[in-house]
């Protein structure tokens, strides 16, 4: 039994893909640039420069909140978070404090089936109190360089003032995989939302967990967020780890699962971890000690006076939940009942957006001729066709060909693949022996046997049952 | 002398062709030449754009006749003061960081200046980064009060106000977060109109108090700073905190039915004042009512409560705007920063420290509202509000010397209505025995800018006869 269970809130950044950056005209998209070429007094922190907010930005990360189950207040504001450093052109960031424009909110995981030490039949679906929704603007890149033999450090103010949103979660998570599992969520609501690409490899991704450990509790089921997670007797451990750097998917686990393994070392010897910020380090796949949060930076925030105050009406807010695309979970819902498809093949066709659109646009052509939803379904997820190069009513077209195809005598194909079957008594053994890619040998065998086209997969299928 | 011309008459004398652009703009800067060495005005002078604009300007005044509507400042010289952004013309805030900044833009303000015609004669010294209520704090040296040189002009806009005061110049562009027009408008005897809080636009000005600043107008009659008023306001797309409401079109409506007017005064405005100033004040508030205005006695929130509110709010702002001086990427870096900078900077910055901010600058937030509700209160009541602009005539060079709230003690009597983001004209009404203008300041509520200045060009044309008129400031 594990003597301790992780605590894992997450901090996600998410870069927004508006044309223009957070409070002025220049263009947001910065990736590939040449340097300092989409800058003006406004992001580079000329004197005299004022910030004038994006409307685009605030609208997509009031729906993103709306997505993720939030409470819009009417009345929000931007803050000043002060600091000191080089790619922060005003000596301040524009963000928000305590009047952020989404405030609690939930997401559904599945969540991963573990032999919980702590015993307990947990609930199947897993909720994750997200704590706030809020924008800010992003700082420009630092590029550390050797030039003529002298070290430098240059900056690149095209990321200046890019529109960000940040998600952040309650400390609800005990194991890297369903952080995984959020973060694949998070991703697809927002490409559903076509306001990100979301891509953590070209950072408009970006996660920071907080990881501590705390000792296991008996019964963890009562815990408000039904894992053993949360307020009251369920104490967070007086320390938090702070992760940063995890450029991509495949990290996340890495990341987390080595500060996991660290910090039990070290509680294991009665101490306590340092509450600090670590960088995870790609080709270690450890992390490394940053800088100590003991002293917490004091970011001296005080409420941004070039920028008024945001108040709403209701009509408006609900206006923007209206114009939100239909969301994936309600999509693979939706999918489930209205073409009877399992819940496996509802997922996978609602995996992305473009692809659901097509499904549908398939159906509907699909309609006209008689060719079922289940087919237009099975036919996707076994062939994987390039939606991209055929057109849904074409794809309609070579599902009726593939099937007319299989307009043969039922016992005529019988028979010869009795026959197959009778003439092949090795290559029977090897597949019974498990080398199961001989069948389309088999099938190969069949289809010589007729002159017109014969649906190989029908072949197979009536293969397989004869085998068994 | 063309030098000593308003602006309405110099427009007059253009388009009457009784002198050209270039002549007039020559007058401004001989002027320049005779008196700058001693007053300690420019910055930087642009002697060849000034030329230069005048000669296109001349251009267009010789074959657009009515080309004076849409330029209403045509051909006028113009001193702006050195915190406003100008394309390619150094601007330094009179401070050592910004030395040798050149901007790559246009403030909004100067932008308008140039739509509408206007010759720029140069950048006026101020207090450095307007950390001040004395000129004396500039990091290029103090500029000398026309009216007795070994006497300060007030600021933070003194080069300003001295340059109108000198005759250098036809008309200046200064800035005021609180006090900074009005102030030393006084001390140099000249029109000094601080415009409502986001009536005109903050975009390209070095940023002091964000929630205070407001550029305006330093001029020598009433109806001079209307016409600027009207090519300087209103919503400008750069700058979020601008008003949408319409501006009006100010010079054309300055004339008032006095006895409709109402005008308040607090005794609270006339304590720590100098007996002069406060004699003064009184006589021009009584010539008023001769002519006509209700004089109603009001109580209004002691402005010594306004000084800290305003300390704090402004010097957190401060704390805050001055962070991007890193000298990275333009201008020299934090150790050319001078004592009153770095003293505002610590305060402020500990003002919204974890553990203070509640105590501070929430807290001073928090008044700030009051004092806004008692001006709303008491403008139920009347129209304006009328009191001696400063508590004092000007001050001597060296007064600022350890003194290390100089600013905020000074301006004492501004600071409420700046803190309420209200519209505020300062007037001259006489000088003093010792020879040193008066002033007197008309505040109406929040974009009420008409009626103040119709009351303002009211007493200004009621007493244009007055002796004191004629004096001129010997700088010879």
């Amino acid at each position: 039994m594990n003597k301790y269970t992780p605590v894992i809130g997450l901090e996600v950044h998410v870069e927004l893909k508006t044309k223009s950056k957070m409070f002025c005209g220049c263009s947001a998209d910065y990736f590939g640039q040449k340097p300092n070429t989409h800058t003006c007094p406004v992001c580079l922190g000329l004197p005299g420069a004022l910030p004038v907010p994006n409307k685009k930005a605030i609208e997509w990360c009031i729906m993103i909140g709306q997505a993720l189950n939030c409470t819009i207040p009417l009345f929000s504001k931007f803050d000043r978070k002060n600091y000191f450093y080089p790619d922060l052109a005003k000596g301040y960031q524009i963000s928000q404090y305590d009047k952020p424009f989404c405030i609690n909110g939930f997401v559904e995981i599945k969540g991963v089936k573990l032999n919980h030490p702590e015993g307990v039949n947990l609930s199947s679906k897993k909720k994750v109190r997200i704590t706030r929704v809020h924008m800010e603007e992003d700082t420009g890149k630092l590029i550390h360089e050797t030039i003529n033999g002298e070290k430098v450090s240059l900056i690149d103010f095209n990321r200046s003032g890019v529109p960000l949103v940040e998600i952040v979660t309650e400390p609800d998570f005990d194991n890297a995989e369903d952080v995984k599992e959020y973060l694949q969520k998070l991703q697809q609501i927002v490409r559903y939302l076509d306001v990100s690409n979301a891509d953590m490899e070209r950072g408009d991704m970006r996660l920071e967990p907080n990881i501590s450990l705390r000792k296991t509790h008996p019964s963890p089921s009562s815990s408000p967020s039904g894992r053993g997670q949360g307020e009251g007797n369920w104490e967070l451990p007086n320390y938090k780890v702070e992760v940063k750097n995890i450029n991509s998917f495949n990290f996340v686990s890495k990341a987390i699962d080595f500060e996991i393994k660290r910090q039990t070392e070290i509680l294991d010897k009665g101490e306590t971890p340092a509450q600090e910020t670590r960088g995870f380090v790609e080709s270690s796949s450890s992390t490394v000690s940053q800088r100590s949060k003991e002293d917490a930076q004091d970011y001296r925030y005080f409420p941004e006076p070039d920028i008024p105050p945001l108040r709403w009406t209701q009509n408006y807010i609900d206006g923007l939940k209206k114009s939100m695309p239909e969301l994936p979970s309600i999509k693979r819902d939706r999918f489930e009942q209205e073409y009877a498809l399992s819940s496996y093949d509802s997922e996978i066709l609602t995996r992305e957006k473009s692809l659901a659109d097509y499904f549908e646009n398939a159906v509907i052509d699909g309609k006209k001729v008689n060719v079922s939803s289940k087919q237009i379904a099975n036919h996707i997820i076994n062939k994987k066709p390039n939606i991209e190069e055929i057109l849904p009513a074409q794809l309609v077209q070579n599902i009726i060909k593939s099937s007319q195809v299989a307009g043969v005598d039922e016992e005529k194909l019988n028979e010869v693949i009795e026959k197959a079957i009778k003439d092949n008594p090795k290559a029977v053994e090897d597949y019974k022996k498990g080398h199961e890619n001989v069948i389309m040998f088999l099938v190969g065998q069949v289809m010589r046997s007729f002159t017109q086209r014969v649906d190989a997969d029908k072949i197979k299928a009536s293969l397989l049952a004869k085998l068994k | 002398m063309l030098n000593k011309l308003t602006i309405k008459q110099a427009r007059e004398g253009l388009k009457n062709k009784d002198f050209s652009s270039v002549e007039l703009t020559k007058a401004c800067l001989d002027r320049i030449r005779q008196t700058d060495e001693k007053l300690n005005v420019f910055v930087t002078l642009t002697e060849n754009e000034a030329l230069k604009n005048a000669e296109a300007a001349d251009k267009i005044l010789a074959f657009q006749g009515d080309s004076l509507e849409a330029k209403p400042l045509l051909g006028i010289p113009i001193a702006v003061k050195d915190n406003f952004s100008t394309l390619g013309i150094r601007t330094t805030a009179s401070a050592n960081v910004l030395d040798d900044y050149i901007p790559p833009f246009d403030s909004t303000v100067v932008k308008k200046l140039k739509e509408a015609g206007m010759v720029l004669l140069g950048k006026t010294n101020m207090d450095a980064w307007a950390h001040g209520s004395s000129t004396e704090t500039s990091d290029y040296g103090p500029t000398r009060n026309p009216w007795n040189t070994d006497y300060l002009p007030g600021g933070s806009s003194g080069g300003s106000a001295a340059s109108v005061a000198a005759n250098q110049t036809i008309a200046a562009i200064g800035s005021e977060t609180a006090g900074s027009i009005r102030q030393p408008a006084s001390w140099c005897g000249v029109v000094g109109l601080k415009p409502t809080y986001g009536r005109v636009s903050r975009y390209g000005v070095v940023a002091m108090g964000s929630s205070l600043d407001s550029p305006g107008p330093i001029t020598k009659t009433v109806e001079d700073s209307a016409l600027i008023l009207e090519v300087l306001a209103g919503k400008d797309g750069m700058d979020a905190t601008t008003s949408p409401l319409p501006i009006s079109k100010y010079a054309s409506k300055l004339n008032l039915d006095i006895k409709n007017l109402v005008i308040g005064i607090s005794d609270e405005y006339f304590t720590g004042v100098d007996e002069e100033v406060s004699v003064a004040v009184k006589h021009a508030i009584e010539k008023l009512e001769k002519m006509g205005a209700k004089i109603e006695r009001i109580k209004l929130f002691d402005p010594k409560y306004a000084i800290d509110v305003y300390t704090i709010i402004q010097r957190s702002e401060v704390s805050s705007n001055l962070a991007r001086y890193d000298g990275i990427r333009y201008g020299n870096d934090r150790s050319y920063f001078g004592e009153e900078a770095k003293r505002r900077i610590i305060f402020g910055t500990h003002a919204l420290s974890s553990g203070y901010y509640d105590q501070y600058y929430n807290k001073a937030s928090q008044v700030r509202s009051v004092i806004i509700e008692d001006f709303k209160k008491a403008f139920q009541k009347v129209n304006v509000i009328i009191a001696p602009t400063s508590p004092s005539l000007a001050l001597p060079v060296g007064s600022t010397k350890d003194t290390a709230m100089f600013g905020e003690l000074a301006d004492v009597l501004v600071e409420p209505s700046s803190i309420a983001g209200l519209s505020g004209i300062n007037i001259p009404v006489g000088f003093s025995k010792s020879g040193l203008p008066i002033g007197m300041q008309i505040i109406g509520p929040q974009f009420a800018e008409e009626i103040v200045i119709q009351t303002a060009h009211k007493y200004e044309i009621e007493t244009s006869n007055e002796d004191w008129r004629q004096n001129e400031p010997n700088l010879t």
